[in-house]
């Protein structure tokens, strides 16, 4: 047993992977792998229309075709009839009515996935089509869609002198399209009926527990009849919080009393799925003429298309955050989410400031402009600090670098000049671009994210920690979904108990209590903060164990880092551990938080991230296309846990925003999504990747463990915004929409 | 699902004649995408695999001989490149290595996809496409195969076999316009293509109508504008006035990758510069 004082592989060391070599060589189950013998296949028939009635449901062909073990539809959903990631306003399978071209309305399980496709073709479905709502600003005027009304959420957040106003004032509107998630592993699962009717359900999710009581609601079963496991997930982004297929294939498996196995097609997979949503702004900023913000007001309206999942809390961090990482006393704020007949939207890294901080940022610049400030200098001029108030009336207690994480970013070196290579100037590969006709522009933004759940949320995370034979292992349904905690809990587990060899077990529900969701930046807080309680509870019970041994007194022994020290000697914890096992289990709280008051007030939030973005692009003006060449970060992460796998969040985060700025879109028309598949929802290729060059700015958190703060979406939220004022530099075009098309830039 | 795999010409086009039906299977690059949406769902699958000859290419007096199985990765091999650069310039445009590992040129044509990146290079250079049969063989102007978007003359019973490519001595442009500055599709894309010998400017567009666009008119109107012995065009309104005249044979739409004003706008711009890159 290799024991040290401080074992390798603790916080802040590169410590390996446990699924890096298996991820990289190809050799790790992802859920569309999942397989077992004398598995049907489950697919989905979806609505073709964005609303219509259903006139008629007839499953009966399909059941009689050879191979087709169930069709299911909302008759035979045993149990709730609804489910929903904050209120069950989803159908499991639509009734009456489609509110959304891919709404689910029935199922089947057949021997072949061939069969299966020819069951869903043999339905018959006769509809009455009616008229969509696609315009989310007409949402609150036309007749409700649903019964639950068409606006899913409005925040208010008034606060300050309601006259204030300064030297100067500027007014935009701005626009985000519907970005995508985007992952490559589709929805996907296996569900294994038991002889005593319970389900084993393996799944590519978010948070098992919460997928696992929304099934056990729609079945009519008691939580513990089913049996959550976590399977390989291909990426999530958000995108798996919500419950794809997952009550669907539970309910087939019960009924065809077989496994059956459910993987989307890519083009499903487009409607499977909740977006980022759309939005549209109007703001306008007062600030005197050294630049103070003196009052901020902010109308924004977000698409959340035909469910709610979870626009409601979506729209508290649009609301929460509408004024960037900026002071200002005097705020009117009104962010509505609504519904329409588009495809329904919700979480996607970054939660609702992405979307805000394009058009904050933009109006920064506005206001820079306006008064002849460097826009750096403005933003300095108003960058939150520790003691100062957010517009909820919050006083913003933890870290608060801002000015550090904007300076960090404009500290970086500037990139070369263009290159002499048509490959890497705008249009790559096309060869359009001419050295001569190239310009080049930057852009500064900031960002501000919440961790964790907000508005008087209770939000826990349980973890077991077993020390036997010198192993710890973690038992835990944190998901991991690419981030990397399955590193992180290995390393506070070695931090904590001195124990170097430690196993992360991706527990099911049967085991432990839940994580929570892997969203929100909140698994490396929670459940890191679980797993060092547990490992603290553990490192406890080992010196009284030595106490009892010794003939001590429990204030004789005491610990000093990772050994324990009795009034003889220090051994190392790892050597003290007595005979039996030790297991301990326990759940971590954050700080309490406040919901809204009708105001806006509150102390609604746990902690704050912030990141600044430098942004470089070259433009062919002519064209309107665009090379982003470099962007510089400065991020706020309390402390560095793990150097490559933060690196890792900062850089993919910082290119799925820079996505989000100059190609992703689910372009959407009539309610029908025109772009469902990797042809032409177009992510960025390392052709389109920047130079990225990053600085962490290591102020700890006070309130949390390790000092940590989380680190996955800020980089995601102002990288964005900062391509789209580069190109703005570059061009003079106004640019009020993201993503930036050629055609707003050639054309104007 | 039958897969018949011939090892000579002969056997694919005997399989062809009995089967009409069976699809004809290449690089699968855009056939297996169709597989995976169901928008093909093959009873008899034809593949071309064994057939070797179709991989090779070959100069015939003036002409380049491509076999229909040529791919991409073979577009940009020097020898093959030097003959045709914008054929070249166009297979670098495509996919991404893998998919130029892969695709073919026979596959391109077959598919006949208005963003097909080898329709508007091959119609600028004048190409023909080689159809063979059980009965015969005959060759077709690029603008008699591609009929309309993604539909061609081909029979049935026939088989794309070769390509045949006049030789033109002088620079080739291609230039494509894509919202990534790799493996996208053209939203807009065009190929000029100089003749010094016959003294003949020659342009086409892509994605700007329903199959590739020859602009006859700015080719007539350019030529006696050209000074055919310094090699170039000095004056560079000239450029400008080629694009628009360009520019004005598209026939492009709004969908969903863009709009028809944009394409417009784009042939203009890369029309101009391409031919300043030429002359
Ligand atoms: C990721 C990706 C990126 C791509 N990028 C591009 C791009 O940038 N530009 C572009 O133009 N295309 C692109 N494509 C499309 C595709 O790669 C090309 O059209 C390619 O040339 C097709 O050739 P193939 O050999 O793969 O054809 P296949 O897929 O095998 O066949 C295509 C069609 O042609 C028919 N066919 C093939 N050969 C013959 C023959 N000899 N005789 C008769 N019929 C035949 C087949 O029956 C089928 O209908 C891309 C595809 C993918 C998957």
């Amino acid at each position: 047993m290799a024991v040290r004082d401080r074992a390798r592989g603790g916080l802040g060391t590169e410590a390996a992977r446990p699924d890096g070599i298996p991820k990289v060589r190809g050799d790790f189950a992802f859920s569309s792998d999942l397989h077992v013998d004398g598995m049907l296949w489950g697919r989905t028939l979806r609505s073709p229309h964005p609303h219509a009635r259903i006139r008629t449901l007839d499953v009966t062909p399909a059941l009689a075709i050879a191979g087709v073990s169930a069709v299911i539809t909302a008759d035979d959903v045993p149990g709730e009839l609804h489910y929903g990631l904050i209120s069950a306003d989803q159908p499991v399978f639509a009734r009456d009515v489609v509110r959304f071209v891919g709404e689910p309305i029935a199922a089947v399980a057949a021997d072949h996935p061939e069969t299966a496709r020819r069951a869903l073709e043999a339905i018959i479905v006769e509809y009455d089509v009616l008229t969509p709502l696609v315009d989310a600003e007409a949402a609150a005027g036309w007749e409700p869609i649903h019964p639950d009304g068409n606006v899913i959420r409005s925040v208010v957040i008034r606060r300050g002198d309601a006259a204030a106003t300064g030297d100067v004032i500027v007014e935009g509107t701005y626009e985000i399209g519907m970005q995508d998630q985007a992952f490559l592993g589709p929805e996907s699962g296996l569900a294994i009926p038991a002889e005593d009717g319970s389900i084993d359900l393996h799944v590519a999710t978010q948070w098992t527990h919460s997928d696992r009581d929304q099934v056990a609601a729609c079945l009519a079963m008691p939580t513990d009849m089913i049996r959550l496991h976590l399977a390989g997930v291909g990426g999530a982004f958000g995108a798996r919080e919500d419950v794809s297929m997952q009550v669907h294939a539970s309910l087939l498996a019960k009924v065809a009393r077989r496994p059956v196995k459910m993987s989307y097609l890519r083009d499903e997979s487009f409607v499977g799925h909740v977006h980022r949503h759309p939005a549209r702004f109007w703001m306008r900023h007062h600030a005197d003429r050294d630049g103070t913000l003196r009052r901020v007001e902010v109308r924004t309206t977000f698409d959340g298309g035909a469910y709610a999942s979870s626009s409601m809390a979506v729209i508290g961090n649009a609301a929460r955050f509408s004024v960037g990482p900026y002071r200002v006393e005097s705020v009117d704020i009104e962010a509505t989410a609504v519904r329409t007949n588009n495809p329904p939207c919700g979480a996607m890294r970054g939660f609702g400031s992405v979307q805000v901080c394009f058009a904050h940022e933009s109006q920064m610049d506005l206001l820079a402009a306006e008064l002849g400030m460097d826009p750096v200098e403005l933003r300095l001029h108003n960058a939150l600090r520790t003691g100062d108030r957010l517009p909820t009336g919050q006083v913003l207690r933890g870290a608060a670098p801002v000015a550090e994480c904007i300076r960090a970013a404009m500290a970086h070196p500037m990139p070369d000049a263009s290159p002499d290579e048509v490959l890497a100037r705008p249009g790559g590969a096309g060869r359009t671009s001419t050295a001569t006709e190239i310009r080049r522009g930057t852009g500064l933004a900031v960002g501000i994210k919440n961790l964790m759940y907000s508005e008087g949320e209770n939000d826990t995370a349980s973890a077991t920690v077993r020390l036997a034979g010198g192993v710890a292992t973690v038992k835990s349904a944190a998901a991991e979904v690419g981030q990397g905690f399955v590193t992180i809990a290995q390393q506070i587990v070695r931090e904590v108990l001195g124990v170097e060899e430690v196993v992360f077990h991706s527990a099911s529900t049967a085991e432990v209590a839940s994580a929570g969701s892997t969203s929100a930046s909140r698994q490396t807080w929670m459940s890191g903060g679980a797993v060092a309680q547990a490992s603290r509870l553990v490192a406890a019970a080992i010196c009284q164990a030595v106490a009892l041994r010794e003939g001590l007194t429990p204030e004789e022994v005491s610990l000093d880092g990772t050994t324990v020290v009795t009034p003889t000697a220090r051994i190392p914890l790892a050597d003290a551990v007595p005979d039996q096992p030790i297991e301990i289990a326990t759940t971590f709280h954050h700080a309490p938080t406040e919901p809204l008051d009708e105001d806006g007030q509150g102390d609604a939030d746990v902690s704050f991230a912030f990141a600044a973005h430098r942004a470089v692009v070259d433009v062919d003006p002519d064209l309107g296309l665009v090379r982003v060449v470099q962007i510089t970060t400065g991020q706020d992460v309390g402390r560095v846990l793990h150097p490559t796998q933060l690196l890792g969040q900062v850089e993919g985060g910082t290119v799925q925003g820079m996505g989000l700025a100059v190609m992703e879109e689910i372009v959407v028309q009539d309610g029908f999504v025109k772009n469902p598949s990797f042809t032409d929802y177009l992510l960025p290729t390392t052709l389109d990747a920047p130079e990225i060059l990053a600085t962490f700015i290591e102020e700890p958190e006070p309130d949390a463990p390790f000092g940590a703060k989380g680190v996955g979406e800020p980089p995601i939220i102002s990288s964005g915004p900062a391509v789209v004022a580069a190109i703005r530099d570059a061009t003079g075009a106004p640019l009020r929409r993201m993503p930036v098309r050629p055609a707003d830039v050639a054309l104007g | 699902m039958t897969v018949l795999l011939p090892d000579s010409l002969d056997r694919a086009l005997a399989h062809l004649a009995a089967e009409p039906g069976a699809h004809v299977l290449a690089g699968g690059t855009d056939f297996m995408v169709e597989v995976n949406y169901g928008h093909r769902r093959p009873e008899t699958v034809l593949s071309l695999r064994r057939l070797d000859d179709l991989r090779m290419w070959h100069v015939e007096a003036s002409h380049v001989v491509l076999g229909a199985c040529v791919t991409y990765a073979q577009l940009l091999d020097p020898a093959l490149a030097d003959l045709m650069p914008g054929l070249a310039q166009a297979a670098r445009t495509v996919g991404s290595p893998q998919i130029r590992s892969t695709g073919t040129i026979g596959g391109n044509l077959s598919t006949a996809s208005p963003a097909g990146d080898m329709l508007p290079v091959l119609a600028a250079l004048d190409a023909e496409v080689v159809l063979a049969s059980s009965t015969g063989v005959r060759t077709l102007a690029l603008s008699e195969f591609v009929t309309g978007p993604k539909r061609t003359a081909r029979r049935a019973d026939e088989l794309l076999i070769a390509v045949r490519v006049p030789v033109a001595n002088g620079p080739q442009e291609y230039l494509k316009v894509g919202v990534r500055n790799a493996m996208v599709i053209a939203v807009a894309s065009v190929a000029v293509v100089v003749d010094h010998d016959g003294r003949t400017v020659r342009a086409a567009l892509g994605s700007c109508g329903p199959v590739p666009v020859r602009c006859h008119d700015a080719e007539s109107w350019v030529a006696p504008l050209v000074d055919w012995d310094a090699r170039r065009i000095d004056d560079p309104r000239t450029h400008e006035a080629f694009g628009v005249r360009c520019a004005e044979a598209a026939r492009p739409i709004d969908d969903h990758r863009s709009t028809a004003a944009y394409r417009s706008h784009a042939c203009r711009v890369l029309a101009r510069r391409a031919l300043a890159r030429c002359l």
